[in-house]
């Protein structure tokens, strides 16, 4: 069977923590990291919970090394530190001797410096740099300069099934032959804009979230980012890289259903998972472990727990959970962190526990796996739905 | 699998959506950003559905219906749209809101329609369509990536028909902006014109261009996508170079290009890049462009290729377009280049094919 494309590398920064170690070491610790927001002074900030990671933009410049003139918004500078940590990882030592791409996704980009300036650009000429900082492509510029990239640089922005879809592509060209080594992943900052565009949608709750329960209010907002490398075979063996796991299967499809609600029987998430199968060639009973898209907001659980269902069957559901009660929902980086705790459950034989589930949803029987559970995983499916219907579905398999 | 235009849909700021190709091309020297030229939007939803949409959903969803008509087509393989901003009618709208009422009194409409991926899941919301629906958003490569990755998907015969498209929207506080970050040409200038421009910033515009993707030749196809190369950076000295490997991987040398056509934007700081090849290699190629017409914004290059495509269908090179008084009487393999402000470059090759 065609074992699918290489992951060799990983770097990861989120709330609950710096390193890919120190986010293993919280999601096996059960260490959630759900608090009161600090690095941003909102209205809201005493009916919010978020994963927030811990650090100032001026602690990250100083981490990335930039001069006090750098025009980096938060976003752009979490991309750079978790892209540097992956191709460290992968022990890349020169990131141009092969061809070599970057596949970057943010839902809204260098929103967090664009609503901190958006009406002094005109009173101060400091602040005029941070025009160009807005758009995706500017965070994929950055983060290409921080790791020495020169080559095929894109972004992909689906909302919350960004950095999936950036997975995907990269797997694409790695197997289409375009390219030999390929950064994927996402990247977003928490910004006021989201916080309060959540907040219009009332799907934000005011305390931990709580995945696949029957009294879950809403989810928690996060900020992350992650990157994976991903290698051709030819390059594994040029590099002698080391294989981590293997991106075996992928799909993307729409549920042409509401622009952000999902239907109700799940008909995207149903058609992605089904097409992922059939990209991997494996069956639903190969899998060992669901990563849930799990936001934890009523629309969301009972939509994919419906259409993982229909894939797997009531009782052929496996051992699922949704990591969001730990680090919150951190929208375009979502998927990209998911692919790296995947990663980890795959070779450290564990499934995550979803925390604060207390009561069985009364739609169907499926009760997530609540503690830390070891066993052997040979393919983990992991799930990504965002705005606009898009839904994607990823399988990892073991090296 | 080789991959054909076989419908375009094109709103931009001249009449592009009706009548022959280029028959009302105009170059208003005297704005620095173009207004689009306003489709009859009732003649594609009601009113009241249109007050509610942003005007690159409302462009992005004509442009598109025009290319799937042209190309006869009713349900896409798959959906790919490129925006360099996104939906930044609505984004402002919405950040607008929360600054001046002190994040108290929103609404969720113009959050829910800021979304980069509206405009492609609004279109498949519209034909029902469930197969893939990717968005990009890098910049001046925003297309080209979306163009790519069709390409990709033809290629591997994983699909037949793709609907790709480029659409960015201007709004009025975004070119104040621009205008004070130096990406517009000052309004002091009071002419603007783009061709030998010796001063900073460039012609700004919008627009919405679609392109049905599929691999079969028809009666409407305009061309073949032969070939994309996107490059994030490249030195002054080496664009020509990176020019002549993307032909020669390709089978081809400088001599088989019949026509040249760059993203040349009046920006006196970064013309450099195009200058390296409408001034050395390619200067006795003739030579074509465009951003006069369309203004710059981050999918003019679907603009471009709306253009290149349709000088292989017609074979004629109209007047306007030209940036050197080479002649042709024969256009077969057409080369793109573009970049904006020194990066997110990208080199397009298509073909003239005999349809039946």
């Amino acid at each position: 069977m065609n074992k699918g494309v290489a992951i060799t590398g990983m770097g990861i920064v989120s709330a609950i923590g710096n390193s890919v170690a120190e986010n293993y070491h919280a999601l096996t610790n059960g260490q959630k990291a759900i608090t009161r927001i600090s690095n941003i002074a909102t209205v809201h900030a005493d009916v919010i919970m978020v994963g927030e990671i811990k650090k100032t933009n001026e602690a990250l410049a100083q981490e990335l090394g930039l001069a006090g003139d750098n025009n980096y918004s938060r976003t752009a500078m979490l991309g750079a530190i978790a892209a540097r940590q992956a191709v460290l990882d992968a022990k890349i030592s020169d990131i141009n001797d092969c061809r070599t791409g970057l596949i970057s996704a943010t839902s809204v980009g260098g929103m967090d410096t664009t609503e901190k300036h958006y009406y002094d650009y005109f009173k101060d000429p400091n602040l005029v740099k941070y025009i160009s900082a807005h758009d995706g492509g500017d965070v994929a510029q950055k983060i290409a300069e921080t790791i020495g990239l020169q080559g095929f640089v894109t972004t992909i922005s689906t909302a919350c099934s960004s950095a999936a879809n950036a997975i995907m592509l990269g797997a694409r060209l790695i197997k289409a032959g375009k390219l030999d080594r390929v950064i994927v992943g996402g990247t977003d900052g928490l910004a006021k804009f989201t916080i309060n565009g959540f907040k219009t949608l009332m799907i934000q709750s005011d305390t931990f979230n709580t995945p696949f329960d029957n009294n879950r209010k809403g989810l928690n907002l996060g900020e992350a980012a992650a990157f994976l490398v991903l290698e051709s075979e030819e390059s594994v063996k040029k590099h002698n890289s080391k294989v981590l796991a293997y991106v075996s299967g992928y799909a993307n499809a729409n549920d042409a259903f509401h622009q952000t609600a999902s239907s109700e029987n799940g008909e995207g998430a149903f058609l992605a998972m089904n097409k992922a199968f059939e990209v991997s060639g494996l069956k639903p009973s190969d899998i060992d472990y669901i990563n849930m898209h799990g936001t934890a907001t009523p629309n969301n659980d009972l939509s994919e727990g419906r259409a993982v269902i229909r894939v797997f069957g009531e009782d052929g559901v496996p051992d699922f959970s949704s990591t969001k009660a730990f680090t919150g929902h951190t929208l375009a980086a979502a998927a990209a962190i998911e692919a790296v705790y995947s990663v980890l459950a795959i070779q450290n034989g564990v499934v995550y526990p979803n925390l604060n589930f207390e009561t069985p949803m009364e739609e169907f029987n499926l009760i997530p796996q609540t503690t830390l559970k070891h066993k052997n995983i040979e393919h983990v499916l992991s799930n990504s739905f965002g705005f606009g219907g898009n839904c994607s579905t990823v399988i990892f398999s073991k090296s | 699998m080789k991959t054909y235009i076989n419908g375009i849909g094109c709103v931009s700021a001249q009449h592009t959506f009706e009548g022959e190709f280029a028959w009302a091309f105009q170059t208003p020297e005297d704005l620095n950003v173009l207004p689009i030229v306003k489709p009859n939007y009732g003649d594609y939803f009601s009113p009241i559905a249109a007050r509610r949409m942003a005007k690159g959903v409302k462009n992005g969803i004509v442009a598109s219906a025009i290319a799937m008509k042209e190309a006869g087509l009713e349900m896409p393989d798959a959906i790919i749209t490129g925006t360099g901003m996104g939906c930044i009618e609505d984004s402002d709208k919405f950040l607008k809101a929360i600054i001046d009422n002190n994040e108290e009194f929103l609404t969720p409409t113009s959050f829910i329609q800021s979304t980069h991926n509206t405009v492609g899941s609004q279109i498949a919301l519209g034909m029902q369509c469930k197969a893939y629906n990717f968005t990009y958003v890098n910049a001046a490569v925003s297309f080209e990536s979306a163009l790519l990755d069709a390409k990709m998907q033809i290629d591997a015969n994983e699909a037949a028909s793709i609907l790709i498209g480029g659409v960015d929207e201007m709004t009025d506080y975004t070119a104040s902006l621009f205008k004070l970050a130096g990406f517009i040409k000052d309004d002091a200038e009071g002419t603007f014109p783009v061709l030998n421009s010796k001063t900073q910033g460039t012609v700004f515009g919008e627009g919405s261009t679609f392109f049905v993707l599929e691999n079969k030749i028809t009666a409407s196809t305009y061309a073949e996508v032969v070939d994309i190369e996107m490059l994030n950076e490249i030195a002054v000295d080496a664009v020509s170079q990176k020019a002549e490997r993307f032909l020669e991987s390709n089978g081809l040398s400088i001599a088989d290009i019949d026509l040249l056509i760059t993203g040349i934007n009046g920006d006196a700081n970064f013309c450099a890049y195009y200058d390296a090849l409408t001034q050395q290699k390619f200067a006795h190629t003739p030579q074509a462009y465009y951003k006069h017409l369309s203004g710059e914004y981050n999918t003019a290059s679907a603009f471009g290729l709306y253009v290149a495509a349709n000088i292989l269908k017609t074979q004629q090179l109209p007047a306007i377009l030209k940036v050197n008084a080479i002649g042709q009487s024969q256009f077969r393999n057409i080369l793109l280049y573009n970049q904006y402000r020194g990066i997110d470059h990208s080199f397009t090759l298509i073909r003239h094919v005999q349809t039946p």
